[in-house]
């Protein structure tokens, strides 16, 4: 048995250190594959905040996900087109910076976790998986059916967008980006996980009626917890975007809300790691099985089966033979 | 826009509805019995349509394929029962909705694999085909019709059923009470198997009936599962009723809306952009009036209170 | 006559056909515990509830010093001073014992929407939760996971995460249940100091416990209270004796 914090450091190391075997041994493509898992990765770890410490099983990230996506399709859209996005009331240009693409997916994925998450909090478990499943499904027919950003076909752009100080076109310098937001999301989740917020947050998951004894609003708690967590996920759908210089409805599908949660579940559910571990592994069983058969959807299928019925904790939870998540 | 569009419309969501609530009712007696938030529910539909589509061009009888399908999508449904979804029943939700999005994957990936991925086409029998004409003058496809009245005897058939039947009883007390079941000296593992067998061949029926409309191709039970979660969250968690009645108000809600939002909004639009507007609005219509339920029936319209 | 810290006046609540409170007026006055004891189903749970606000009462007004909370949920209550423990012990069992009594502390703060601080390393938190787990005896579980705790030790943790909010009143729901002879008369001794701080209302079975702390004892049969008094009242009491202490007696 390993421990989990020496697990957390080979996580890292394989981080740092596969980009740059690849750069040096030039596989462009496995620096790419490591930007996508990163990315995975920082949407999970949005999910987590919602899913292992508020307990609040959402089955419909995807919404902000795809929201983040969308920020930055049609924000960039405008700009390669040199047409504004609002002309009325107040004039909004298109743009290529990815800071100011990040802030705009951050603020409406919150906006929008804030309004799914007023709805949806008012109901719990079951309910709250099927209403969270079903906004999801909204924003997915919405997006088809918006001709003017590509329907069903989405969004293609050609440049990928711009960050002060980098090459984003050159990928050891976008992976490293991408690594620098994904280790800063990390420091912000454990300290999170930590704080008097979460602390209050993780026991609102296991005794509501405790939380409200002792004067604290467990709902109002949870939502918080909400859209914290759909701004996160919102912000990786932006980076997502950028990664494939493309966006279509299939970010918003329940598919990828399913995905999301996988990565999850794969790592273990409430640990730090665990959507790293978690993305980590199913962008490499992605590429590996994915290239041995087209179908593998169905190992991918019977291991999650496996992990739900067999190894609660995950692969973190099973290395380490932890299973309890918190301390 | 005519009395008979409208009436022609209003049939159309009807038999929408009558669809959806083939597969609402299966999920909520499930939900309602074992209290299991099946996701795999959509597979069973798609099975059912896959199992008429092969049937019936093996036979060429319609007959048969929907035979086939509430046989193929019963013995599916009983067969996951009791190899995984028997474990589940202690497990949280968090697990039932991974467990069954694992089997998603596995039926959808599984089916692609023996079928392919191009869609199979299922006929309108002979016998089914062509449009009758209604009271009223109003031409109306025969099979369309046949959807309703098909839905509405098996809605028929499961009150009964419930109320009227040694299962039934059974049913209710599982519903009410897991002690009392046992109490009762019911075997509670074959009650929960034929629970979720009965589930999964309504599903299935809806999936060949449907097929018959639409073509037959993996990935489309989801939709309709998701659907389906509307209408529980309308009509309320573990009741048939509101199964119906909040499946009918869903197909009429999305019908009715993707016709007429796009017309009101030529009235303040011009024309394309109206249609653009309107179908946008259209495709979120059902959610509204999901989220409207929600504000002011938190538990659905027949939910036990929370 | 000294101003209640508690009070109900008149507060009804029916289920369907069975009427779990009938119009029942009590109170709480400083310094004292008054008991509330009842035959079981007698529906002392359901007035608790009420009391605490995870029930609304069909008619009747609830007071906390003065002021009509009937209204107000229970976090409401619970950030005005009422103290709560439970009968089914409802504490984050992942967590640990400190971590519990912090959470206590946090709510007595009033903020939470901190997201950065270390909430087990926050001074004031720490201070005001290491207090109460002392109080309590508990001290040498702080690190202990709540779940590992016995039965009588996750009643002494319910108290003290009472404590941390620094209750004007306290309502107890058996808190006796289930200890040991020594873990009760322990607990005893702790209550009996501390109806000075706080005022307690006790819903308790242990009659040993009851009789040795209640100033008040108020009788629950039926959802009606049949008898207010003393001790020596109650025991004497004849219509008490005949509904609920008529075996014992």
């Amino acid at each position: 048995m390993i421990r989990e914090s020496y697990l957390n450091a080979l996580t890292v190391l394989v981080l740092l250190a596969v980009p740059l075997w690849a750069v040096v041994a030039d596989e462009p493509f496995t620096i790419t594959l490591m930007t996508r898992a990163a990315i995975f990765a920082i949407a999970a770890i949005g999910l987590n905040i919602a899913l292992g410490i508020g307990g609040l099983v959402s089955l419909g990230h995807a919404v902000f996900f795809g929201i983040g996506g969308y920020a930055m399709g049609i924000l960039a859209h405008h700009a390669q087109t040199y047409t504004a996005v609002f002309e009325w009331p107040l004039l909004i240009e298109g743009t290529k910076s990815m800071p100011v693409i990040w802030l705009v997916a951050v603020v409406l994925s919150s906006l929008a976790a804030l309004v799914i998450g007023i709805l949806s909090l008012r109901t719990t478990g079951v309910y709250f998986i099927m209403i969270t499943l079903a906004f999801g499904q909204m924003f997915f027919f919405f997006a088809i059916s918006w001709a003017e950003y590509g329907g069903e076909d989405g969004l293609s752009i050609y440049v990928r967008n711009g960050f002060p100080g980098l090459n984003t076109l050159v990928p050891i310098e976008f992976y490293g980006l991408c690594l620098g937001v994904l280790l800063l999301v990390l420091v912000f989740a454990w300290r999170l996980s930590k704080s008097p917020f979460g602390l209050a947050l993780n026991a609102a998951r296991q005794a509501p009626v405790r939380v409200e004894t002792v004067g604290l609003d467990p709902v109002r708690l949870k939502l918080v917890a909400f859209v914290i967590s759909g701004a996160i996920t919102g912000l990786a759908g932006a980076m997502f975007a950028d990664l494939n210089r493309f966006v279509s409805p299939t970010m918003f599908s329940w598919q990828t809300s399913g995905e999301i949660m996988i990565f999850i579940i794969l790592g273990g559910v409430g640990r730090l790691f665990g959507p790293v571990v978690g993305a980590l592994v199913f962008v490499a069983l992605e590429h590996w099985l994915g290239g041995l058969s087209d179908y593998w959807h169905i190992y991918l299928g019977l291991l999650l089966l496996l992990i739900v019925l067999f190894g609660r904790g995950g692969l973190i939870g099973m290395v380490s033979g932890r299973r309890a998540v918190h301390d | 826009m005519s009395l008979i569009l409208l009436i022609e419309q209003v049939l159309n969501g009807l038999q929408f509805g009558i669809m959806l609530f083939l597969m609402a009712a299966g999920l909520t007696l499930i939900f309602g019995v074992m209290g299991l938030i099946n996701l795999a529910h959509g597979s069973l539909y798609m099975i059912g349509a896959f199992c008429a589509a092969a049937v019936a061009g093996a036979t060429g009888s319609f007959l048969l394929a929907l035979i086939a399908s509430l046989a193929g999508a019963a013995i599916a449904g009983a067969l996951v029962e009791l190899v995984v979804i028997r474990r589940l029943y202690d497990k949280d939700h968090l697990d039932q909705v991974l467990a069954t999005f694992a089997l998603i994957l596995i039926f959808s990936e599984g089916t692609r694999w023996v079928f392919g991925s191009f869609p199979l086409f299922l006929d309108v029998p002979d016998f089914l085909s062509g449009p009758i004409t209604l009271p009223g003058g109003i031409e109306y496809p025969l099979y369309r019709l046949t959807l309703i009245v098909v839905g509405l005897l098996v809605a028929l058939g499961l009150y009964l059923l419930i109320s009227r039947t040694r299962l039934g009883v059974q049913i209710r007390a599982g519903e009410n009470d897991r002690e009392m079941i046992a109490a009762l000296g019911i075997d509670i593992a074959k009650l929960y198997t034929i629970v979720f067998a009965l589930g999964a061949a309504l599903a299935g029926l809806a999936g060949a009936l449907v097929g018959a409309i639409q073509s037959v191709q993996v990935g489309m039970g989801e939709p309709v599962l998701i659907l389906a979660f509307v209408v529980i969250v309308i009509g309320g968690i573990g009741s048939i009723k509101g199964a119906l009645i909040g499946a009918i108000l869903v197909g009429l809600t999305d019908t009715l809306g993707g016709i007429f939002l796009p017309e009101v909004m030529k009235l303040f639009f011009d024309p394309s952009t109206a249609t653009s507007i309107g179908s946008s609005l259209a495709s979120m219509a059902i959610y509204v009036l999901m989220a409207a339920v929600l504000i002011l029936r938190p538990s659905g319209l027949f939910g036990a209170r929370a | 006559m000294t101003e209640a810290v508690l009070e109900t006046q008149g507060i009804s609540k029916s289920f369907g056909a069975l009427r779990a409170s009938r119009n029942i007026s009590l109170d709480l006055k400083p310094g004292e515990i008054h008991a509330i004891i009842g035959p079981n189903g007698a529906g002392k749970s359901t007035l608790i509830a009420q009391i605490c606000g995870t029930l609304k009462p069909d008619a009747g007004t609830v007071k906390l010093l003065g002021r009509d909370v009937t209204h107000d949920p229970a976090r409401v209550r619970a950030q005005a001073g009422l103290g709560r423990t439970f009968q089914i012990s409802s504490l984050a069992m992942e967590d640990t014992v400190l971590q519990n009594a912090i959470l206590g502390a946090l709510g007595a703060s009033g903020r939470p929407w901190r997201f950065f601080s270390d909430a087990v390393r926050d001074r004031d938190l720490r201070a005001a939760a290491e207090e109460a787990l002392n109080r309590v005896g508990l001290e040498d579980q702080a690190r202990s996971r709540t779940a590992e705790l016995s039965h009588g030790q996750r009643r002494q943790l319910e108290v003290a995460v009472a404590l941390t909010l620094k209750p004007k009143a306290l309502v107890m729901d058996e808190p006796m249940a289930g200890m040991g002879s020594e873990g009760s008369k322990r607990l005893t001794g702790f209550l009996d100091n501390l109806r000075q701080e706080a005022p307690i209302l006790l819903v308790e079975h242990d009659m040993d416990a009851v009789f040795a702390l209640a100033d008040r004892i108020s009788v629950l049969v039926y959802g009606e209270v049949i008898a207010t008094g003393t001790v020596d009242e109650i025991r004497s009491d004849k219509a008490v004796r005949e509904a609920y202490l008529g075996e014992d007696a």
